[in-house]
């Protein structure tokens, strides 16, 4: 109560920080460039010569969401490998050679895209040596057999190691149960039993089929100009391989036909929560809504309803939170939590009740106040360094989101209301047909419906 | 899809080696610093790339100053700090900050205790007025410290107990160390958190938390000037304390290698070996910290350095090694060796192998190009960190707060610079040495055969 009283005064100057910062966005954003490659591919630049640095990935249609299960955690080894040797250098020169010019090199894999990231040094000397390297590894991997032997060997003792962790395991079963037969059930690493069944020509041909310039997405930040960021562009894109004209596409994920609850012995001090469905896609219409509506319930950290529940009420676990996780096709919605093992039943009970409570009844005008300020108010942090924006490029280009996405954002936000949170909750999430998975509990146990301490 | 789980080849330590410091423009060149009369430091940057600030607080209190019986309480005092005054009830810290467009966040370390906001710049008051009151004003009720206990034994079981390599982490520094207090977790031991009192809480925020001890850092789109009026404003009438004497300590010499095996569930064995190693103290004097910096960096510093190129890619003896240099902080330092022996070999395998690069670096030293290389990551490094002010922030803070100055990171850069292939050679002769190491192996288990905890399962019917 005390708290509701001094909250009133200081919500009204806060509305004045939120306000001052969107006028200083109108010219604070660096307007983003687009264009293609002569090979096609999209490419999104923004100049800032504050700092001697470049940025520069390469993304592609190549994440785990494109293995089978026979052959699952392919994507994963294919961009992993490809800086292992290319274009007439073994993975070491790779290596010296960007060391040598303070470069850092990074891949990027998920479910829906495979790519490789480059930070360098903007001058002249280093940059070129770096930018070499990196279309080098971009359009001539060699995936030599001995190596793939070794790393086959390495990755398989890693994902035996991942398989006994409670965390991993919880993961596992999450996205078997919530995706089914949809791909994005995969692992993104693979499994220990399929990785090691990989052959040279399978990574050869995976990368053949998706390393194309077509689809490929280029993100280019910081100190060099258009005429320079097109010559980057055309240099890592340039010798990609021939794509056969078919346009890559994930399947859509199916929503669940009935809730599954899924419990895993194992030995932990705490039982891994994760609960969730198959959610939304990025370009979904009401992504922005369920943004909002998703902070306040679990992914506003220490002010979400579930933290409060879990964590500030009751301490049962130092982490509890919901996300989305929107992709090419419906990505999943996700709760979860750790708690100590003899209070996880309390514990899901609790968070069960916290989301049905959300879904029936949606977030408090004041929570929605609340929320906005805090996404709109902190939107100069989401773009407060080059690593940040040259992440939103890239993002941009590859869900084929539109270029003022980010002028666009704070109005994105501001136009949310409880209603169409509710509304959209609605929509999306189910209460009576998700996927509960508990890993650390006494026995192996599956049921069909849910936990009737969910009513 | 970032839920999914990575593979982690790398062992991975909560230890930094020395700071990396700045090429381009020397960092610290365009930082002010004000001392107020209470004998709080205000430490100022200006970066105006965007209107946002990241402010700190940073208090030279941390693990290393807790006695026997209350280990954890630095960090679960850290915990409480957001658990209300008298002006700022519980749970409003963090609601005003959500409102004003902020993320904040708190760390606690061996050495220090540090608090953070982000923020538009706008909003450096709120973070300013909001830091000093809970500097002094702090309620501690019993009610809440029930809850939050439990939280910090919540975050222990998530972070060390279920892991494999933090258990093993821990277990070794505190058979490394005899007396020094570094051989306890942060974190705490279970049963002194179990233990733990409200009392002992206050009592520790009571002798530790005040001006004198604390050092504020600003790194944004701000005017120097301005904050330091700022801060005289909120915090300038919080009167300074009578620190407590701060007992050195000291670690006797070791006598001799020591071993320990941990037992737990896991697939595969590790080992992690640590060399009592000299830390920072005179960073402008000594040169061997930095030569056992660039050694670390020659070793492991990038995926040709010598322990991947020859352990994992050439012997094919490991699926990962490494090397990492703790060199700075208030106690003593350690330089150690990892590696994850690979799919049939064994832990001693490993240890031989990793043995065989030290030798090497003994006999035959590092080459002038293996230097120049890692000597360009580290002048890269410094600029790449120019990016976020959070971390140039961090940087600050925490030299200052473990006893150097935020100005030594210029000093840092040229000294590493300077690190010749013989010192580094000189370094390896002298420290890694069996007297002062302690070797641990972990010696993986199957699920099945681990010690059945708690009994009932974990149902899905209510709990309590």
């Amino acid at each position: 109560m005390a708290t509701e009283m001094t909250m009133k005064p200081m919500i009204r100057t806060l509305c004045a920080f939120a306000l001052l910062s969107v006028a200083q966005l109108a010219h604070a954003i660096l307007p983003i460039e687009h264009w293609r490659t002569s090979t096609g591919a999209k490419v999104y630049f923004v100049e800032n010569r504050g700092l001697p640095i470049l940025d520069v990935s390469v993304d592609v249609p190549a994440g785990s969401a494109f293995d089978t299960p026979a052959q699952s955690g392919l994507a994963a080894m294919t961009n992993g490998l490809m800086r292992l040797g290319a274009a007439g250098m073994n993975e070491d020169d790779i290596a010296r050679a960007l060391a040598d010019v303070g470069a850092q090199m990074s891949n990027r894999f998920d479910s829906d895209r495979g790519g490789l990231i480059l930070r360098t040094l903007s001058d002249p000397k280093r940059r070129n040596q770096a930018l070499e390297v990196m279309a080098g590894v971009l359009s001539a991997p060699a995936f030599t057999e001995s190596i793939v032997e070794r790393e086959k060997s390495r990755y398989v003792s890693a994902l035996k190691e991942a398989d006994l962790t409670p965390d991993s395991r919880a993961n596992r079963e999450f996205y078997r149960l919530a995706f089914g037969k949809h791909p994005y059930s995969l692992r993104s690493s693979g499994e220990a039993d399929t990785v090691g069944k990989l052959q040279s020509d399978d990574l050869k041909a995976f990368y053949r089929k998706h390393y194309a310039p077509a689809q490929a997405v280029v993100a280019i930040m910081g100190d060099v100009t258009r005429k320079e960021a097109e010559a980057i562009a055309e240099q890592l894109t340039r010798a990609l391989p021939k794509s056969d004209g078919q346009r890559l596409v994930i399947p859509e994920a199916p929503s669940l036909p009935a809730a599954v609850t899924r419990m895993v012995e194992h030995p932990a001090s705490q039982s891994h929560i994760m609960i969730g469905a198959p959610g939304i896609r990025r370009d979904d219409p009401d992504y922005f809504t369920l943004f909002v509506g998703n902070y306040i319930l679990g992914g506003g950290g220490f002010v979400s309803r579930i933290t409060e529940e879990v964590r500030q009420k009751r301490g049962l676990a130092y982490s509890a939170y919901s996300y989305f996780s929107p992709l090419l096709a419906r990505g999943p919605f996700v709760i979860g939590m750790q708690t100590r093992r003899d209070q996880a039943g309390q514990a899901l009970a609790v968070v069960r009740s916290t989301l049905r409570e959300f879904i029936d009844k949606g977030p408090t005008p004041e929570e929605v106040v609340a929320a906005k300020q805090n996404i709109v108010g902190g939107f100069p942090m989401r773009i407060d360094s080059n690593r940040k924006i040259h992440d939103y490029l890239a993002m941009i280009g590859f869900y084929g989101l539109p270029v003022d996405y980010l002028e666009t954002f704070v109005a994105n936000i501001e136009r949310v209301t409880a209603g169409d949170i509710k509304a959209a909750f609605a929509r999306r999430v189910d209460p009576d047909r998700l996927v509960t998975v508990v890993v650390g509990a006494g026995h192996d146990q599956t049921a069909a419906a849910p936990a009737a301490a969910s009513r | 899809m970032t839920a999914l789980p990575k593979i982690l080849f790398v062992l991975m330590l909560t230890c930094a080696g020395l700071p990396v410091a700045s090429a381009a423009n020397a960092p610290a060149d365009d930082v002010a610093v004000k001392d107020l009369a209470n004998g709080l430091r205000v430490i100022v940057k200006p970066d105006r790339r965007a209107p946002v600030v990241a402010s700190m607080v940073w208090y030279r209190i941390g693990s290393v100053d807790e006695q026997g019986g209350i280990t954890g309480v630095a960090h679960v005092l850290e915990h409480m700090m957001f658990k209300g005054t008298k002006a700022v009830p519980a749970g409003e810290f963090s609601r005003l900050i959500a409102a004003a467009g902020g993320r904040e966040n708190a760390f606690t370390s061996r050495d220090y205790t540090g608090y953070f906001q982000t923020l538009h710049k706008s909003a450096l008051p709120l973070s300013f007025r909001l830091e000093a009151d809970r500097m002094v004003n702090l309620v501690l009720s019993p009610e809440e410290f029930a809850k939050e206990i439990k939280v910090v034994m919540e975050e222990r079981r998530w972070r060390t107990d279920d892991r494999p390599q933090s258990v093993m982490y821990e277990r070794l520094l505190a058979t490394a160390l005899t007396a020094h207090p570094y051989r306890n977790p942060v974190i705490g031991w279970m049963n002194d958190l179990e233990n733990l009192t409200i009392e002992d809480t206050r009592r520790f925020y009571e002798q530790w938390y005040s001006p004198n001890n604390a050092i504020v850092v600003v790194v944004g789109d701000v005017v120097p000037a301005e904050v330091f009026a700022l801060a005289e404003q909120h915090f300038g009438l919080i009167p300074s304390k009578t620190l407590p004497l701060r007992k050195p300590q000291d670690e006797p010499p070791q006598l001799g290698l020591k071993r320990l095996t941990v037992k737990v569930p896991a697939e595969q064995a590790q080992v992690l070996m640590a060399y009592r190693t000299p830390r920072l103290t005179k960073p402008k004097e000594e040169w061997e910290p930095y030569a056992l910096d660039m050694l670390e960096s020659v070793l492991s510093g990038n995926a040709a350095a010598r322990l991947p190129q020859r352990l994992v890619k050439t012997d094919r003896l490991a699926a990962a090694a490494g090397a990492s240099y703790e060199g700075v902080g208030r106690g003593p330092g350690f330089f150690y060796l990892s590696g994850t022996p690979a799919q049939g070999k064994t832990a001693a395998e490993m240890e031989q192998g990793l043995r065989r690069e030290v030798q090497r670096v003994i006999e035959e030293g590092v080459t002038q190009q293996e230097l120049e290389r890692v000597k360009a990551q580290a002048i890269a490094g410094q600029v790449y960190q120019r990016d976020s002010m959070f971390f140039q922030a961090r940087q600050m803070g925490w030299l200052e707060a473990v006893g150097l100055s935020y100005r030594d990171e210029n000093l840092f850069i040229e000294k590493l610079q300077q690190v010749t292939p013989e010192q580094v050679r000189e370094v390896a002769r002298k420290y890694l040495v069996d007297d002062g190491l302690t070797v641990a192996y972990l010696d993986p288990q199957p699920l099945s055969t681990a010690p059945a905890r708690t009994a009932p399962p974990a149902g899905i019917r209510h709990g309590n």
